[in-house]
C-alpha cells in the first residue's frame, strides 16, 4: 500500500512539562514545542514558589530577614545567610571576630559540598543511575548532622548573624567534621566509579546542552556552569570576601561546556571545598563568635551591593537603607534565576530526553528562582 | 576609575559620577543608557551584566533603575543608575547587549511596573498573568485580598 509522503510529515505539538514532574527539581514548568522528539522551543514558566521575599523584607527588621534567606536556596542555607549578613555588615562597617570568620568559612563550604552532592545525585538519578543516589545522600546526612549539632537546624539554619554567628560549635563537632572529610574522597571515588566513567552516563551527557564561553557570559551564567565552559572565574579568588584570601585552593575548570562537564566540575569543586575546610580547621582561633553590635540594627542611609560565590553561581544582595531599622529595598540576585533564563538557549535543538539532562545539569533550585 | 567617568562624560555630557559609595557609580539619562552600556561593554571591559533591578522612591516621585556591571575576569564593579518618572517609567531594554537582561527585565516589569522598550517578550514572570498591580511599588498593600481581582 502506497502512503502519500505528506501523511508522514510530523506536526509540532506543545507539551507541558511540570510543574509537578520528578525531573524538574521543584515546581518549575516548561512549555515545550516539539517536532517529533526534537525540542524546537522552550518557554520557562516559573513563579509557583514566589513568596515575595523581597517585599516581605521591607517590613522586617534587618535581623528578622535572616530566616527568609534560608528559604532561597534551601539546599545551601548557610551560603545565603552569609551573603545577606555580609551585605549588612558592609553597609555598617562591622568587623566580625576572627573565630566567627573561620566558622563561617567552614559552614559555607560544607553547604557548598551539600548542594553539589544533591546535584550529582539527582543528575545521575535523572538518567536512571539509581544506585548513585545513595552515596551523596549518605554523606550529606553527616553535613546536616553537623549543622544540627551547631544550630539545631538541618536546612533552614539561620546560623549567621549580623556581626558573627549565632553559636559556637559544640564539643564533638571538629572530630565529626574530621571524620566526614576523611570519608569524602571515598564518596567521590564511588561516584566516579559508578557514574563519571560510566558508558551510558557519558552517552547521555557528553555533548548534550553545550554552551560556549562567550554565550554563557552573555546570558549571565555564573558558578560551576561557567567554569565548565573553561573560565576560571570564582569570586572567592577574583574578589575575595570575608577571609577567603587566606586559603589555598584551585579553581577547577573544564572546557566542553556540556552537561557532562557541568556534572564533573561539581565533584572537583567538592575536593577544593574540603581543602578549604581543612585549612580553616587548622587555623581556627579562639575568642568570641559575635562582634559587639547595637541591639537595634540601623545601618546608615545608603546603598550597597555585595556578591558572593554561591553554590549555584554568583549570589548578590542589593540593599538600600533609609537609615531606619528595616531595609528600604532588598533585591536578591539569584544565580538559579539567571541560569534558568539560559536554559531555552541550551536546550533548543536537542531531544526531549536531553532536556531532562539539561535541567539537571544547570542545577536550579526553585526557592531561589522564585524567591 | 575617575578617568573612566571623565572619559564617558566627554562622550555623554549628561552623565554624573557618584562618589563615596561601595563602588564607582554613574547616573545616566534614560535616553543615553543604551549607548553608554555599549560603550562600557565594548571599550571598557565591563562585559558582564551582574544584576539589574529597580527601587521605588515614592516620595521623590521617581523609580530608579540600578544596573551592576562586572568586568570578567578581573572582577571590577560598576554601578549605573537611571532615574525614571514614577508615573510612566520607561527605559530601553538591554536584551540586545546582554541576553541576561531578558528575565531580569521581565522581573522588574512584573514587580515594579517599568516598561522596557525593545524587549522581545515583556510579560509577567513571577506573578500570575492575571495579577493586577506591581508588588514592589511602595504603595502596594500587603493585604491578602488586595492585588487580586
Amino acid at each position: 500500500m502506497a502512503v502519500a509522503r505528506e501523511d508522514l510529515l510530523t506536526q509540532e505539538i506543545e507539551l507541558n512539562m511540570g510543574p509537578q514532574h520528578p525531573s524538574t527539581h521543584g515546581v518549575y514548568r516548561a512549555l515545550l514545542t516539539l517536532d517529533g522528539e526534537k525540542v524546537v522551543k522552550v518557554e520557562n514558566i516559573i513563579g509557583y514558589l514566589h513568596r515575595g521575599i523581597e517585599k516581605l523584607a521591607e517590613d522586617r527588621t534587618y535581623t528578622q530577614v535572616i530566616p527568609y534567606t534560608d528559604r532561597l536556596d534551601y539546599l545551601a542555607g548557610m551560603l545565603n545567610n552569609l551573603g545577606y549578613v555580609q551585605t549588612v555588615e558592609k553597609l555598617m562597617d562591622i568587623e566580625v571576630p576572627e573565630r566567627a570568620e573561620y566558622l563561617r568559612i567552614i559552614m559555607a563550604e560544607l553547604s557548598r559540598i551539600a548542594s553539589h552532592m544533591i546535584m550529582v545525585a539527582s543528575m545521575a538519578l535523572d538518567v536512571s543511575g539509581w544506585t548513585a543516589w545513595f552515596p551523596p545522600f549518605r554523606e550529606r546526612e553527616r553535613i546536616l548532622d553537623l549543622f544540627e549539632m551547631t544550630c539545631g537546624s538541618r536546612l533552614t539554619v539561620s546560623y549567621m548573624r549580623i556581626g558573627g554567628v549565632a553559636a559556637d560549635i559544640p564539643p564533638g563537632f571538629l572530630p565529626a567534621l574530621e571524620a566526614f572529610l576523611d570519608d569524602l574522597p571515598q564518596m567521590i571515588a564511588e561516584m566516579n566509579g559508578l557514574i563519571t566513567g560510566n558508558e551510558i552516563f557519558k552517552a547521555r551527557c557528553q555533548g548534550v546542552g553545550k554552551i560556549d564561553l562567550e554565550t554563557a557570559l552573555a546570558y549571565g551564567i555564573t558558578g560551576p556552569n561557567l567554569r565548565a565552559c573553561g573560565l576560571p572565574f570564582d569570586l572567592r579568588k577574583a574578589r575575595p570576601y570575608g577571609i577567603y584570601d587566606r586559603f589555598e585552593f584551585d579553581i577547577p575548570t573544564l572546557n566542553n561546556g556540556d552537561s557532562y562537564d557541568r556534572f564533573v566540575i561539581r565533584l572537583l569543586e567538592m575536593e577544593q571545598s574540603a581543602r578549604i575546610i581543612r585549612q580553616a580547621m587548622a587555623g581556627l582561633p579562639g575568642g568570641p563568635v559575635m562582634a559587639k553590635v547595637p541591639r537595634v540594627i540601623k545601618p546608615p542611609k545608603g546603598e550597597v551591593y555585595h556578591q558572593i560565590e554561591g553554590a549555584k553561581g554568583i549570589l548578590g544582595f542589593y540593599l538600600v537603607s533609609d537609615g531606619g531599622n528595616k531595609p528600604y529595598r532588598l533585591h536578591i540576585h539569584s544565580p538559579s534565576f539567571v541560569n534558568l533564563g539560559a536554559l531555552p538557549r541550551i536546550a533548543e535543538g536537542g531531544n526531549i530526553q536531553d532536556f531532562v539532562v539539561n535541567i539537571a545539569s544547570i542545577d536550579i533550585v526553585l526557592g531561589e528562582v522564585d524567591r | 576609575m575617575n578617568g573612566l567617568i571623565e572619559e564617558l562624560q566627554r562622550l555623554f555630557p549628561g552623565i554624573q559620577g557618584e562618589e563615596g559609595g561601595d563602588m564607582p557609580a554613574l547616573v545616566v539619562p534614560a535616553d543615553q543608557l543604551l549607548a553608554v552600556m555599549k560603550e562600557l561593554k565594548e571599550r571598557h571591559d565591563f562585559n558582564f551584566l551582574a544584576d539589574l533591578t529597580a527601587v521605588d522612591f515614592r516620595d521623590e516621585k521617581r523609580i530608579e533603575m540600578v544596573y551592576h556591571l562586572l568586568a570578567v575576569p578581573e572582577a571590577r564593579e560598576l554601578r549605573v543608575k537611571v532615574n525614571l518618572n514614577r508615573q510612566h517609567p520607561e527605559v530601553s531594554s538591554l536584551t540586545a547587549i546582554w541576553p541576561a537582561a531578558d528575565v531580569q527585565e521581565r522581573e522588574v516589569y512584573d514587580l515594579m511596573g517599568v516598561i522596557f522598550q525593545g524587549h522581545p517578550n515583556l510579560k509577567r514572570i513571577l506573578c500570575p498573568d492575571d495579577f493586577t498591580g506591581h508588588p514592589l511599588r511602595k504603595d502596594f498593600q500587603l493585604n491578602a485580598e488586595e492585588g487580586r481581582e
